[in-house]
Formats: structure tokens, C-alpha cells, sequence
């Protein structure tokens, strides 16, 4: 009966007694405007030669992509765009998972703990960057240094010597809940009699996880792992308040790249073809994200 | 001890410690709040002490973080109250009398969540800069807008359709006209999911730190970027500086708190349920 | 008055025809149930009479009256939905007075409407409560006082009794017969399930793939059904049906090989038969009975025994099983072999397209 279904609506589909599109055109008209208006810009920009400190403006087609493509700044920034992206990926699968499996056992305390679990997600980013870089990280102040010097293994200068591993830890502690928070509600919806049907087929606990368990999370791990990418792929108040992308170019990403050249260089044109590298970027995930939703909403 | 017992109990031990360790950070700097600085900054650091109330009293009495904690509450509440009233029709239009383009138009709209917000910086700020609107709470509140209403949308469409079509089928034979049928039923039945819609965007639009940190200076600096101007602060006001911070997130985790489950749903884009 | 007239009545989605080309007519007060099986277009040809449906061919008069384009407050109407549909945030009271509020009944008249239609039901206790503190046979009814209020002109039902346990549902007839006695209005009611149309129709609509395969009361689709279709949806035990050829042809009817051999007569009007066609006998379960000069021979391969009633599985060749309804006290076991017997008056034949062939004689009288 799905054609029942799909045409049982209100009105005749013919919208005789409601017309959609000025029910619609609100939302998607100023998004439409959102979606192609700055960005077709930005494309303009890429291809002049423009910079706010510079009074001629001129049109220099792709001069500024292939400045980009040989500039080792760029090479560094997606490397380091990357590492920071599969890094903290990997930290929130593997984490995620676990405490996923872990939050979904009975214990005493289980709602309070799984509150805390969740809560680093909810916290501003500024604030997590200032919680790890003072009060943590801090080579004199900080807590690890305080706990590293007790057991006379030294200091480490976490933003000096790691600098792109701090910022990772710090994104990774706020986006393993995240994974931990959507891994878990998909948990909680595998069928318990299939379980069950496991267990009276002698199933342990560890085959239960690879048999049941992750084949099930599979297309939840799937998708929190696109939509981290398309979130990781824009980190910046993190790099920003912590190393300023330094030492050199160690911990920049291409977001703050970009961030850099436009704003703090006021190299316009520059900034723009950079801007243009990070939305082909994203689009490549965000095909496979959109396929992947697209099933869902079936 | 019954096995069963003896594993929870193991469990709870796993539980806790994950959930200890993760959330230290938060722990600590909620300690700090209630130090004096000299404790905050102290070696060795000092886990008990005699808490006082003095940081959060003197963040309270600096006029400008009121104003920023204003701003912050000011973008987010509109930016969400604007977001939901423009989503509201197109949701019901596309619940409840949808087409063969509904799916594309619902997936487009949300590919246009995906795109870096550092592609548009570039003409976004230069647009913003010739409309005088750099600095204003109005530029934050539209682009958070334009940043929130596809998940907005998508989240109260959801919900929508999850109040049985012939619950205003019934309505309908009982003689109600469409717009009747959506104050009458569909918003009073679709409202707990309209809430966590609400929560959700106040939540995007409150920790939200690159439009806010590069649109603004001054005046409409909201707590995101209050809070990044302190990157590099001198151990003397650590104290201070996480007593706001703490108030500033402990309304948004809070919030995160009540709508879980509903999260799930709006940041998978439906995906996970 | 409250007549309902369809003509000629089709609904496409697209290019798929749901309902081919409806005829139909219920006359004042009477209680006319649309049965068939799943998928068959009875909900859509319900809608459709409400006006949730769009008609893409033919009319529907209510009172002589076309409501084709009428929205479906304005055609006298009200439904109960399968899943009662009742509005969750609502108490019983308001539910039940939605529709008056909406029209702008002023309250007080709204409340002695309500009431008294929830005496009916006997809901009076339960008007404050919401849908959600009710059991569902409660609910059901807070959806028929939903209808009663409004006092319309034709009730119409979508499968109330699907979502109830089997006991309730047995229970809820009986009360919808009694309720329809008190209410005399005219009813339009949809199910699946050919109990149901049995015992409570004045009428039944047999619907299959969107087509009307036969209309009439409940006896006369049982005694005479018009073709195979019909004959295997009415009754229970489904009729059996075993692939017979005919031999010879008379005045007296068709003489038709069984299978295992013997030869029967039917008396049908053998007009269009000719030797060899190959036809279909039917025969219902209590017209078969166990006796040892029985034409059909055959294995029994399960017995269930129902304490009044015995049903016998008997399989007369490879391909034809039978089922013969027995006293509760037969001493027949599984592996039995057993001789059936079958009168040829009680006898139904069918041509090879389904049609069935008329019974001469006339039909038997109507009761």
C-alpha cells in the first residue's frame, strides 16, 4: 500500500486545497541565496589578484591556484588537515565504541555517568582550548606537568613540541563523546532478541561484539565518521587560541590557513583560492554523507 | 555473590572511571572557579581547599562580561526563534503534502550545512564590512540563521511526521481547516520535539567559534570570543577566568543534557535514529 | 434519508489503477459492509466516499446529492478510523466534541451532546481521561462517540476491529449490532475479515482488485456465489475446490469425472458446457460427509478436533486435499483411509474462468 501512503495526503496531490510553495519558499529562498551568492564570489576572488593592502586589483585567472599548489604552506596545512582529521577519527571510533558497548551495560550510577561521558561535546570550544592549554597542558602551571615532575619523568611543552597532537587531544576530547553519544543511542536499538537468539547460540561476550554488535554499528559508525570529517575539516578556535597555528606551520590547518592569508595577510585573492581548495574538500565527503542520508530518509 | 552482581559491580567500576576520566577537565576547571588565584595557580595543585564565591561575584560586577554573556544570549534565542518560525511552514508543507522533489529539496538543504564556512569567509566578511553590519548582533543572528535552519527544519519535519497522519485526517472530517489542524494538533502533539529543535540550535549558535570570533570585535562580541581573548592570560586571573567560563557553558551542557536523545537525530541528519 | 449511490467510480495514482470502475448503492439504513482481501482498494473506496480521497472518475451522491468536490465536513459524514485516530492531548470530552467546537457550538449545548452520546457508549465515567489511560476497546468506542456526536447521515468504518484482541472483537459486534439498532442510521463499513461482513451486514460489497465481484446479502453470497472468488473469500472453512472434467451434457445438468474416477451429476444450467471443458467443483466442508458409498476416496492426513465439530484433511489425490466437516465424536484418525460423499444439489461448478455456472432450478429461496 506504499502508493497509498505516499499520495493519502490532506490535500489532493494536486495541492488543491494547500500550495506548498509559499509554505516553503521562506526557508529555502534565503538559502538558496546562502548557498550561491558568497561562494560564486569567492570563485571571483580566486581568480584576482586582490589584497587589501594593494590598490591594484587585477584579474589573473589561475595564477593564485597554482601560487597555492606549489606553496609548501598549503602542502603542510592539508597534511596537517588530515593528520588532525584521521586522527581524531580514529581516537573517536576506537573510544567510542568502547564506551558505547560500556554505557550500554546495567550499572549503579549509569545515567549520572553517562552524562558525564557526553558532557566535553556541549562545552564551547574556546573554553576547551583554555581548560587543556592552562590548567592541563601547561608546562609550569598545568596539571600534567604537575604529575610528570612528581614521578621525575620531566616536563613536556605540549604546544611547543606536540603542537598538532595537543590540538588534537583537544578535539578528540571533545568529539569522542559526540561518537560516544550517537554510537550508543545505535546500540540501544539492536534488536534484544537477536541478542538473545545469540546467546542461546553460546555467543561470549567478545564474538557477540564482532558478530552482532559491530555489523550493526556499521552504518552509524559510517556516519558519524562523515559527519566528524565535514566538522574536523573546519577546526579553528582550537588552533586559534592555543598555538596561533605556530610553531611556524605546525599546527595549521587549512581553515586556519586560509583564516591567515585573508585576514591577518589581507591577501584576498590568495585566501580565496585556498577557500575553494577547502569546499572541493568537503564536498567530496559531503556526496557520500548526502548518498548515506538520502537511504535513511527511504 | 551472584555472577550477574559481581559484573555489574565490575561495570560500574569501567563505567565510572571512563566517565571520571573524560569529564576531569570540566571537574577541574569548576575547581578552579571556587579557588582564590593564588590556590588556582598553586604547585602543588591543590584538590581541597576552602572554596569561595569571589571569582563569580566579580565576574557578575564587570559590566562587559554582562554584555557579552547578553550578546551570546541575544543571537542564540533569536537566531533559533527565526530559524523555527521560517521552518515551521516549509516542515508542514513538506510532512504533510509532500511531492516527488520533497527528498532532494530535504538533501539539498542540508549539503548546504556542509560547506566550510572558510569558503565564504572571504566575501561574507567583505559584504558584512560594506553593509556596516561587522560587529553587530544582526550579522551573527543571520548567518547562524542560514547556518541552522536546514537542521532545523529537517528536525521539525521529522517530527511531524511522527503524529499519525489520520489523527488530522480525523480533524479534517471533523471540519477543521488546515491552519486549524496545525495550532489545534500538529504544534501541541510536535511540541516536545519542537523544544529539543529549540535547544539544539541555541546550543549550535551559542558554541559556535568561527563566525563569531572573525565577525566580531567589540560590541557583539559574544562569550565564544570573549573567552578566546584570553589565550594567553597571566596566571593571576586563572580563577576568574574559569569561573566565567563556567558560567558560561553550564547552561548550554545543561541543555545538551535534557535533549539527547533528540540530538541524535538532528546531528546524524536523521541517519542514526 | 441517507442514500449513497457510487457510479462508475475509479481512482488512479499515477498510472496505477487502484479501483477499477465501482457501482454500488446503500440505501437509508442500511448496513452495508465492503469486504476483501488485503490490498484490494476497500480503505481507498472508503476515503474516497469521505472525501480524503481524491475521485479520479465517476461519481459519489449522497441524497442524490454529488459530493465529488464537497470537503468532508460538508457531506454528513463522520468516520472511525482504524486506529481510532483520537487526539492524543485531548480528554474524551474534547475529543468527542472536537467537531462541535470547530462548528461553534456554544459549550453548554456541546456538553449535553457529548454526554448523552457517551451514555450511549457508556463512557460517561471515563470523559475526563486522555486517550492515553484508556484500554483499547475504551478507545474505540471514544472514536465511535467522536462519529455519534456529530450526528451525520452515514457512518463510515475503516476496519474498527482490527487492532482488538480476539475476544474483544467478539465482544465489540455484538455491541456495533446493538448500537446500530439504537443509532438507525446508514453504515458503510470496511474489514477484512468475511466473519465479520457475515454476521453484521444487511449487505456485502466483495471487492478484489479494485472490482466489485458480487453484491448481496450475506446468505445469498454464501448459497449463490458468482464466481470462484467469491465462493473461496465468503465462509469458514474455506470452500474446497478440486479440478474436475466434464463428461457428458443434459437437460439433467453436467456430468463431471471426480478425481479418483466416479461420476457425478450436477444439476447446472449446462447450456455453455461442453464435454471436456475442464471445470472447477466446489463444495463446502459441512456438505461433505464421511460414508462408506462415497463417490471420493482418500487419505486422512489431520484431524482437528474442535469438541462439536470435527474437521477432516483429507487428501483424495496428490493434488486435490479436501476438508469435511464431521460430528465432535467421529472415530477417525490420522492415516484413515475414508470414503466422502457429496450431495450434487450442494454442489458448485465453475468454468475455467472463474464464472460460476448457474444452478438449475432457480436459485434456492432467500431467508
Amino acid at each position: 500500500m506504499a502508493n497509498v501512503a505516499q499520495s493519502g495526503t490532506l490535500a489532493s496531490r494536486r495541492g488543491r486545497e494547500v500550495k506548498t510553495a509559499p509554505l516553503i519558499a521562506p526557508a529555502v529562498v534565503p538559502l538558496i541565496f546562502w548557498a550561491f551568492v558568497p561562494l560564486l564570489v569567492t570563485l571571483w576572488f580566486s581568480l584576482l589578484h586582490y589584497n587589501l593592502l594593494d590598490p591594484v586589483t587585477r584579474f589573473v585567472g589561475f595564477d593564485n591556484y597554482s601560487y597555492l599548489l606549489t606553496d609548501p604552506s598549503l602542502l603542510d596545512a592539508l597534511w596537517n588537515t588530515l593528520a588532525l582529521v584521521v586522527g581524531v577519527l580514529a581516537a573517536s571510533i576506537v573510544f567510542g565504541c568502547l564506551f558505547a558497548v560500556l554505557f550500554d551495560q546495567d550499572f549503579y550510577g549509569r545515567s549520572v555517568a553517562r552524562l558525564l561521558i557526553i558532557a566535553p561535546f556541549f562545552v564551547m570550544p574556546t573554553v576547551s582550548a583554555l581548560i587543556w592549554k592552562n590548567l592541563l597542558m601547561h608546562p609550569v602551571n598545568g596539571l600534567i606537568a604537575y604529575i610528570t615532575r612528581s614521578l621525575h619523568l620531566g616536563v613536556i611543552d605540549w604546544f611547543g613540541a606536540w603542537p598538532l597532537t595537543s590540538v588534537g587531544v583537544i578535539v578528540a576530547w571533545q568529539w569522542v563523546p559526540f561518537a560516544t553519544l550517537i554510537l550508543l543511542t545505535a546500540i540501544q536499538s539492536l534488536d534484544r532478541e537477536q541478542v538473545e537468539a545469540a546467546r542461546m547460540d553460546g555467543a561470549k561476550p567478545v564474538s557477540m561484539f564482532f558478530f552482532i554488535v559491530l555489523p550493526h554499528l556499521a552504518r552509524p559508525i559510517t556516519v558519524v565518521i562523515m559527519i566528524e570529517t565535514i566538522f574536523l575539516l573546519s577546526v579553528f578556535a582550537e588552533i586559534l587560541v592555543t598555538t596561533n597555528g605556530g610553531p611556524g606551520d605546525a599546527s595549521t590547518n587549512l581553515t586556519y590557513l586560509v583564516y591567515k592569508t585573508a585576514l591577518l595577510d589581507f591577501d584576498v585573492g590568495g585566501g580565496s583560492a585556498g577557500g575553494i581548495v577547502a569546499v572541493i574538500l568537503a564536498n567530496v565527503v559531503a556526496i557520500f554523507l548526502l548518498r548515506t542520508v538520502a537511504r535513511s530518509l527511504d | 555473590m551472584r555472577p550477574r552482581t559481581k559484573r555489574k559491580i565490575r561495570m560500574t567500576f569501567l563505567g565510572w572511571a571512563a566517565a571520571l576520566v573524560v569529564a576531569f577537565p570540566i571537574f577541574w576547571m569548576t575547581l578552579a572557579a571556587f579557588k582564590t588565584e593564588i590556590v588556582a595557580v598553586s604547585t602543588p595543585p591543590q584538590l581541597f581547599f576552602s572554596p569561595t564565591l569571589q571569582n563569580f561575584a566579580e565576574v557578575q560586577s564587570r559590566g562587559d562580561y554582562l554584555i557579552f554573556a547578553g550578546n551570546s544570549i541575544v543571537i542564540s534565542a533569536s537566531a533559533t526563534l527565526i530559524a523555527i518560525l521560517l521552518a515551521l511552514p516549509a516542515a508542514y508543507a513538506m510532512a504533510f503534502h509532500p511531492t516527488n522533489r520533497t527528498k532532494d529539496l530535504l538533501l539539498w538543504m542540508l549539503s548546504t550545512k556542509m560547506m566550510p564556512a572558510v569558503g565564504v569567509l572571504i566575501p561574507i566578511y567583505l559584504i558584512y564590512k560594506g553593509l556596516h553590519l561587522l560587529d553587530t548582533v544582526y550579522g551573527l543572528i543571520i548567518i547562524y540563521i542560514l547556518m541552522n535552519l536546514p537542521i532545523v527544519a529537517w528536525m521539525i519535519y521529522s517530527f511531524f511526521r511522527e503524529v499519525p497522519k489520520e489523527i488530522l485526517e480525523a480533524a479534517r472530517m471533523d471540519g477543521a481547516r488546515p491552519l486549524q489542524q496545525v495550532t489545534l494538533l500538529l504544534v501541541p502533539l510536535a511540541l516536545p520535539g519542537i523544544a529539543s529543535t529549540a535547544l539544539l540550535s541555541i546550543i549550535l549558535c551559542w558554541n559556535e567559534a568561527f563566525w563569531s570570533i572573525n565577525l566580531t570585535a567589540t560590541q557583539a562580541r559574544p562569550l565564544t570570543a570573549f573567552i578566546a581573548s584570553f589565550s594567553s592570560p597571566e596566571g593571576l586571573f586563572w580563577a576568574k577566568l574559569s569561573a566565567a567560563s563556567l558560567l558560561a557553558i553550564a547552561p548550554i551542557v545543561i541543555f545538551g543534557f535534557m535533549t539527547q536523545r533528540q540530538l541524535v537525530r538532528g546531528l546524524t541528519f536523521g541517519a542514526v535514529k | 434519508m441517507a442514500h449513497v449511490q457510487l457510479t462508475n467510480v475509479k481512482k488512479s495514482f499515477g498510472a496505477l489503477e487502484i479501483i477499477k470502475g465501482v457501482d454500488l448503492e446503500v440505501k437509508d439504513r442500511e448496513f452495508v459492509v465492503i469486504v476483501g482481501p488485503s490490498g484490494c482498494g476497500k480503505s481507498t473506496l472508503l476515503r474516497m466516499i469521505a472525501g480524503l480521497e481524491e475521485i479520479t472518475a465517476g461519481d459519489v451522491l449522497i441524497d442524490g446529492v454529488r459530493v465529488n468536490d464537497v470537503p468532508p465536513d460538508a457531506r454528513g459524514l463522520a468516520m472511525v478510523f482504524q486506529s481510532y485516530a483520537l487526539y492524543p492531548h485531548m480528554s474524551v470530552a474534547d475529543n468527542m466534541g472536537f467537531a462541535l467546537r470547530l462548528a461553534g457550538v456554544p459549550r453548554q449545548e456541546r456538553g449535553a451532546k457529548v454526554l448523552a452520546a457517551a451514555k450511549i457508549l457508556q463512557l460517561d465515567p471515563l470523559l475526563e481521561r486522555k486517550p492515553g489511560q484508556l484500554s483499547g476497546g475504551q478507545r474505540q468506542r471514544v472514536a465511535i462517540g467522536r462519529a455519534i456526536v456529530r450526528s451525520p447521515k452515514v457512518f463510515l468504518f475503516d476496519e474498527p476491529l482490527s487492532n482488538l484482541d480476539a475476544a474483544l472483537r467478539v465482544q465489540m459486534r455484538v455491541e456495533l449490532a446493538k448500537l446500530r439498532r439504537d443509532l438507525k442510521a446508514t453504515v458503510i463499513y470496511v474489514t477484512h475479515d468475511q466473519v465479520e461482513a457475515m454476521t453484521m451486514a444487511d449487505r456485502i460489497v466483495v471487492l478484489n482488485q479494485g472490482r466489485v465481484e458480487q453484491v448481496g446479502s450475506p446468505l445469498e453470497l454464501y448459497r449463490q456465489p458468482v464466481n470462484r472468488f467469491v465462493a473461496g473469500f465468503i465462509g469458514s472453512p474455506t470452500m474446497n475446490f478440486v479440478d474436475v472434467t466434464a463428461t457428458a451434457v443434459s437437460d439433467q445438468g453436467a456430468a463431471v469425472q471426480l478425481p479418483g474416477g466416479a461420476v457425478m451429476t450436477i444439476p447446472v444450467a449446462s447450456a455453455n458446457v461442453s464435454v471436456g471443458d475442464k471445470l472447477t467443483l466446489g463444495a463446502r466442508a459441512e456438505h461433505l460427509k464421511v460414508a462408506p458409498s462415497g463417490p471420493l476416496r482418500g487419505q486422512v492426513l489431520v484431524v482437528e478436533r474442535l469438541g462439536g465439530l470435527t474437521y477432516l484433511y483429507v487428501q483424495l489425490t496428490p493434488a486435490d486435499l479436501v476438508i469435511v466437516q464431521a460430528e465432535g465424536d467421529l472415530s477417525v484418525k490420522v492415516r484413515d483411509v475414508v470414503a466422502v460423499a457429496l450431495e450434487p444439489r450442494s454442489a458448485h461448478l465453475f468454468r475455467s474462468d472463474g464464472a460460476a455456472i448457474s444452478l438449475l432450478g432457480g436459485q434456492p429461496p432467500a431467508t
